[in-house]
């Protein structure tokens, strides 16, 4: 997402209240949530929230009725690797079902 | 149809369907009232329905009961009729007034089968929304949504005709029109299970869903995505909790809506493959059969009109603003100039998600409760990816490809107010109930004591939920949209019978057109052997001079004087 960002920063800026503030696609000022450094909070406060919700999650101790349900931020790891797994299974899917969008046209 | 006798006035389901066709007949704020008025009423009817059949008539040889009240029956009415109120809401700025006349009588169907009895009522108001929906969809008025609403007629129609079937042979089976819990153990109610599972969005015919719902109006999507496959998940609850196969349709739907919306292009189309995903665990819901998954499926369907709406309608706020833009490629950084339908769809987006506080979060999850409970390990690995996954799908990536992703440079306002007030209905609604379950709980068929908030059920429904967020702006530039489209089952009527008819009809001319040649070709052979021996100059019919006849004769003569001189 971040280089996205960067990679189409226009290159004109705006000063406002002392500070430069980069120019969006209609020229305007860049709203503050989509400007870089916002981008780059965001993520950090991101990576910050994971890491808070797998330590909260070693914090209680349910009965786990499934054995793998009681290693070590069990939900963290299975949510992420089962999303990538959806990911990749969809592109692979896609490489042979996609068709331009005017197919049936 | 003679003989009604009844407790009630009049059906819920009827004040909704005869009282749409007045809405042609009034203008202004007349019909503004209207529209919102007959939901309401219906709303208060529903709530009259007590236990038991109220209300009944003599059709043929039958005892029909054509208001059957129950805990169950009431939810799916009351938000049926909730749905209506909101929806037209939403479309009283919408032209076409015969979108909203069929809108609400396919509403009121809907409300009708949920509060029908016995089969054969069933079955009429079954048929009646299949006309009431294909209407909304058609109402777009465009050459697609023209194409698209006869290729959805025909798979209802299909899907109707099975069900008849069904039904007119678990009659003869067994006598009785009743419709209770009957479970697939005959040919009858197979098809009758078919029937309802079209319905739903079960695989192979799911395409109809994705293909259909889209095409219809900026309001009329929003309509659509409530009645048809929530009263299938209802007959389902009734008639087949608890059967196995039910499971693994559901497991396949939920995950079908997955992949085909992670690489869709076309906002409403993610949504539309949505709706069979958490169709997909309602369904699971009524596989699983128990009290807290028949609680969980049917409490989902309630949670999941609003959120999905919500989502429709914020969808189709954007549509209307920017005068129909439905891709992702063309979208982009709406937030900025349409603050409260962002926000809205943000709050549907949460909602379809289970995020804790809201509507989703504390009624999925008690299916996913269910599976745990009965120690069906893969449905519950199925359904915890799954949960991930639709956060995935629809969670961020609707709200994030039409509202942020790259500016697009388009700067639409928040749509007109009665839009608005729909959406801050629905939104208030979704994050209410995720707040307050209590009132929500209350509806459900069985009792329940489920506890969602508990410490650890909310930090793993985070960590499932966050970390899923984190895959998709890690996998970011895989999520790239582009201008295509993914095959589906529809292919196969679209264009494969599409082509092989063609290739028969080519086939056939040519065959025809072969015969054609062989019959000409011989009809002049014979002409030509005819004339050849036969025209004026041909051997048979020429007339020779003498000469040549004298000349023959001599040659006879010689012959025989040969012969005659050396045999």
């Amino acid at each position: 997402m971040s280089e996205d960002k960067k990679a189409e920063a226009p290159k004109r800026e705006a000063v406002m209240g002392g500070k430069s503030i980069p120019l969006d696609i209609t020229g305007q000022p860049m709203h503050w949530l989509v400007r870089p450094k916002t981008i780059k909070l965001l993520w950090v406060l991101g990576i910050a929230l994971l890491a808070l919700t797998t330590w909260l999650g070693t914090t209680v101790h349910p009965h786990a009725q499934f054995s793998i349900e009681g290693t070590l931020g069990f939900y963290s790891w299975y949510g992420f690797i089962t999303c990538v797994a959806m990911v990749l299974f969809a592109k692979l899917l896609g490489l042979i079902l996609s068709r331009k969008d005017t197919f049936y046209d | 149809m003679t003989d009604v006798s009844s407790s009630l006035l009049i059906s819920p389901s009827l004040i909704l369907i005869l009282g749409a066709f007045l809405l042609p007949t009034v203008n202004g704020w007349a019909r503004a009232a209207l529209i919102l008025i007959l939901p309401l009423l219906t709303l208060g009817a529903i709530w009259q329905v007590g236990d038991g059949v109220q209300m009944t008539a003599q059709f043929l040889d039958y005892q029909l009961e054509l208001v059957e009240g129950s805990n169950l029956s009431r939810l799916f009415a009351t938000i049926f009729a909730i749905m209506a109120f909101a929806g037209g809401l939403f479309a009283l700025n919408q032209k076409t007034t015969v979108e909203l006349v069929a809108a609400f009588a396919y509403a009121g169907s809907a409300i009708g089968v949920a509060l029908a009895g016995d089969l054969i009522t069933v079955f009429l108001y079954w048929e009646l929304m299949a006309v009431g929906s294909t209407m909304v969809v058609w109402a777009a008025r465009t050459e697609a949504s023209g194409r698209a609403a006869m290729r959805y007629a025909l798979v209802h129609l299909f899907g109707g005709v099975v069900l008849m079937v069904g039904i007119v042979a678990y009659i003869q089976d067994t006598g009785s029109i009743d419709f209770t819990l009957m479970g697939a153990n005959s040919f009858a109610t197979w098809l009758i299970l078919i029937g309802f599972l079209i319905n739903t969005g079960a695989p192979p015919l799911s395409a109809w869903l994705p293909d259909a719902y889209p095409e219809a109006s900026w309001s009329g999507t929003v309509f659509l995505s409530a009645f048809t496959t929530k009263t299938a998940v209802y007959v389902l609850l009734v008639g087949f909790a608890g059967e196995q196969v039910l499971i693994w349709i559901g497991v396949y739907m939920i995950f079908y809506g997955i992949v085909y919306a992670l690489l869709e292009n076309d906002m409403r189309r993610i949504l539309a493959y949505s709706i069979v995903n958490q169709v997909g665990f309602m369904v699971v819901g009524a596989g699983i059969g128990t009290e807290m998954a028949i609680n969980g499926a049917s409490s989902h369907a309630f949670t999941h009109i609003i959120y999905k709406a919500l989502l429709l309608m914020s969808a189709g706020s954007v549509m209307y603003m920017t005068g129909g833009k439905r891709k992702c490629t063309d979208l982009g950084g709406l937030f900025q100039s349409m603050p409260l339908t962002a926000l809205a769809g943000i709050i549907g987006a949460l909602a379809i998600s289970s995020f804790p506080w809201t509507s989703g979060f504390v009624s999925k999850s008690m299916t996913n409760q269910a599976s745990y409970d009965e120690g069906m390990l893969i449905v519950w690995f199925c359904l915890m990816a799954a949960s991930a996954g639709v956060f995935l799908h629809a969670g961020i990536k609707f709200p994030w490809f039409v509202f942020f992703q790259k500016d697009s440079g388009l700067r639409p306002k928040d749509p007109p107010w009665n839009m608005k007030a729909a959406m801050i209905l629905f939104s208030f609604l979704c994050i209410w109930m995720g707040v307050q379950p209590g009132p929500l709980y209350d509806l459900l068929p069985y009792p329940t004591d489920y506890e969602p908030y508990t410490s650890a059920h909310v930090y793993e429904m985070l960590q499932l939920l966050l970390y899923s967020g984190l895959a998709f702006f890690v996998l970011l530039p895989l999520m790239k949209r582009k201008l295509t489209i993914t095959l589906d089952f529809d292919w196969f009527y679209r264009k494969f019978a599409v082509d092989v008819s063609a290739r028969l009809a080519e086939m056939a001319s040519k065959l025809i057109g072969a015969f054609i040649w062989v019959r000409d070709y011989l009809i002049s052979a014979v002409i030509d052997a005819a004339s050849h021996h036969h025209n004026p100059r041909g051997v048979l019919a020429r007339t020779t001079p003498a000469g040549v006849m004298v000349f023959w004769v001599v040659v006879v003569l010689f012959a025989y004087l040969l012969m005659y001189l050396f045999v």
